[in-house]
């Protein structure tokens, strides 16, 4: 059971560092404080830097999960504007 | 205003920095600066603000581009000469990025068209090589509230403050009048060497951008000057705001702008 609600999703497997992260923020941007973004991502670089990057922001990191296709969904909870 | 894909990638080295972020970038595509001057010190400061993405520049200058122009003022080619450099500056502006409204004007600030200018502008850059026009514009500024860099150079040494109304002194407050005719040379008479418009004139497009996004310090209450020969800066703090300051002051004993006298130089 999941103990969170999504209320928003973005696609960053169709772009490459730094694009990434600036997709995942300019879509993290739209939502008020409180409320949760799913990332879709790739394996590799997006899951290494991308979390990091959120939580140097203040945002809280809720939960990376491995779709056992190569991809991960990250879900991250928004603290600051 | 949602961002483009292309708006994205362009801006993406700002919005990964936590200072600017969407937010910021956003100040800047709906910021208004107005520079007065499009040589030494305007052409990087127009050149960074327009790659910046701020959203509506004007540029006022009245001159033509000439041939001895281009050992600095880099937005100017050589198949500009002889074109109004507002003209020369919008079209590299606008082939830099199409996200910028570039605004022309082209004449020499004075008494009766600088209020005039400035007042639809959120920051004014001084890029001019003049003292009258460098009072012109402190005057109309402190007189219309708005925030502005000051910057001069001349042979190996620059210099810049910034005046944000009622945050520190005015360019008046420090430099009281403009010097007697003859007793300064122009940049014309005493050169200049081309980069120090690009340290110079980065650092008052820094200053535009630090204002319209809000973070950091301005150089408001300081003065920072830069000797290239010595390889030095130095940020000099300046006394608060003079109170008997003519313009700035509590009781301004300047109530209609100046124009002062032009310095003519003898070889042109």
């Amino acid at each position: 059971m999941a103990d969170f609600t999504i209320d928003e999703t973005v696609d960053i497997t169709d772009v490459v560092c730094p694009m990434t992260f600036v997709k995942a923020k300019v879509a993290m941007e739209e939502l008020e404080i409180g409320q949760v973004l799913s990332v879709h991502m790739n394996d590799g670089e997006p899951v290494q830097n991308v979390p990091r990057s959120f939580k140097e922001e203040g945002q809280q990191v809720l939960k990376l999960i491995d779709n056992e296709d190569g991809t991960y969904d990250l879900i991250v909870k928004k603290l600051e504007e | 205003m949602a961002f483009t894909n292309e708006q994205m990638e362009r801006y993406s080295r700002h919005i990964i920095l936590q200072e600017v972020g969407v937010k910021g970038q956003k100040k800047l595509l709906n910021g208004k600066v107005l520079i007065i001057g499009a040589g030494g010190l305007g052409a990087p400061a127009a050149m960074y603000l327009a790659a910046a993405g701020v959203g509506t520049i004007g540029i006022v200058d009245a001159d033509e581009v000439d041939l001895s122009n281009l050992q600095r003022q880099i937005i100017h080619g050589t198949a500009d000469v002889g074109k109004a450099k507002v003209k020369s500056a919008k079209e590299t502006m606008n082939a830099m990025n199409p996200d910028v409204t570039v605004n022309t004007y082209r004449e020499f600030v004075t008494s009766e068209n600088i209020m005039d200018l400035i007042k639809d502008y959120d920051f004014i850059i001084d890029g001019t090589d003049n003292f009258p026009a460098k009072f012109l514009i402190n005057d109309a500024c402190v007189m219309a509230k708005k925030p502005f860099s000051h910057a001069g150079i001349i042979r190996f040494k620059g210099q810049l403050m910034t005046y944000v109304p009622g945050e520190g002194p005015c360019y008046r407050c420090v430099f009281k009048n403009p010097p007697p005719k003859d007793a300064v040379p122009t940049c014309k008479q005493a050169g200049v060497i081309g980069a120090m418009g690009g340290v110079i004139g980065s650092l008052q497009a820094m200053e535009a951008i630090k204002y319209l996004i809000g973070v950091g310090d301005l150089l408001t209450g300081k003065l920072l000057t830069f000797d290239a020969l010595k390889m030095e800066f130095h940020t000099i703090k300046l006394p608060k705001a003079d109170h008997k300051c003519a313009i700035c002051g509590d009781h301004p004993t300047i109530t209609e702008l100046i124009d002062y006298e032009q310095i003519e130089c003898p070889d042109h």
